[in-house]
């Protein structure tokens, strides 16, 4: 555990670096966190997977696969990876302020 | 600590679906966490990619002792010897799959391609079956020899399935 102090906020991460409470999240945070994972500067296309991934843990708990993410049309595969380079789904779900994807796919 | 996993190279060796799906399921898990990685596929595997036999891969139900019947009893490898039965035992796994969100073969090796993995067939196991150019799946990205596959796999892990 650790604490950062960003956009005035304390905000309280796990030891892999996710935040621990969704909730307190926002683009500023997102930001911030973004450029640590060395993402310059985040994109509408960016924040249409964000805001969708946390939809969805919102409403089922889990967040999407990157098949589901491709399938429903939110962003093509080939786009995520460009996106979030090395590692969609984990820089994804840590820039959401989500918690480590656990899947396998 | 130990030197992180940087690049990977699978080989896909078998063409029944329990024999290409792991080599897929990894490539896949490398390319989500950053790892770069390529898959070859060999022998039986190449039915994988290609084109009219994709979706004909089944699962073996002779000559496996792990094969369980629903519920959990031994599956003795005379029932699997029925015609039909890989095909109702396919249908069970692929709706297993299903449910964890597993993609079909097809699906799976485009989401594979998308996510910037090279996809590679053997030369050999390619004239050995007779195959052609043509007969592979749009995703593929080249015909391999041997020592061209080492070559693409410098700096990597090499994985045999």
């Amino acid at each position: 555990m650790s604490q950062k102090e960003i956009a005035g906020q304390t905000i309280e991460f796990d030891d892999e670096g996710y935040m621990v409470d969704h909730t307190a999240w926002n683009r500023e945070i997102a930001a911030v966190l973004a450029q640590e994972e060395g993402i310059e500067t985040l994109t509408d296309r960016h924040f249409d997977v964000i805001e969708f991934m946390r939809k969805e843990v919102a409403e089922k708990g889990t967040a999407p696969s990157i098949r589901r993410l491709n399938k429903l049309n939110v962003v093509p595969t080939k786009e995520l990876y460009q996106l979030f380079p090395g590692g969609p789904a984990k820089k994804a779900a840590r820039i959401a302020g989500l918690k480590k994807p656990e899947g396998c796919i | 600590m130990s030197e992180p996993v940087k690049k990977v190279s699978i080989i896909v060796s078998q063409g029944s679906l329990e024999g290409v799906y792991p080599g897929l399921i990894m490539a896949n898990g490398a390319r989500m966490d950053g790892i770069e990685a390529n898959l070859f596929f060999t022998f039986f595997g190449l039915d994988a990619i290609i084109k009219k036999r994709i979706r004909k891969l089944k699962v073996a139900t002779v000559g496996n002792p792990a094969m369980t019947l629903p519920g959990g009893l031994p599956f003795p490898t005379l029932l699997g010897m029925i015609p039909g039965m890989s095909a109702v035992a396919t249908a069970m796994m692929k709706s297993e799959m299903e449910k964890l969100d597993i993609p079909p073969v097809d699906e799976f090796l485009e989401m594979i391609h998308d996510s910037g993995a090279g996809i590679y067939a053997c030369k050999l196991a390619m004239d050995m079956f007779h195959y052609k150019e043509d007969d592979l799946l749009e995703q593929v990205d080249g015909i391999l020899t041997v020592g061209q596959f080492y070559e693409a796999s410098a700096g990597a892990q090499i994985i045999f399935t």
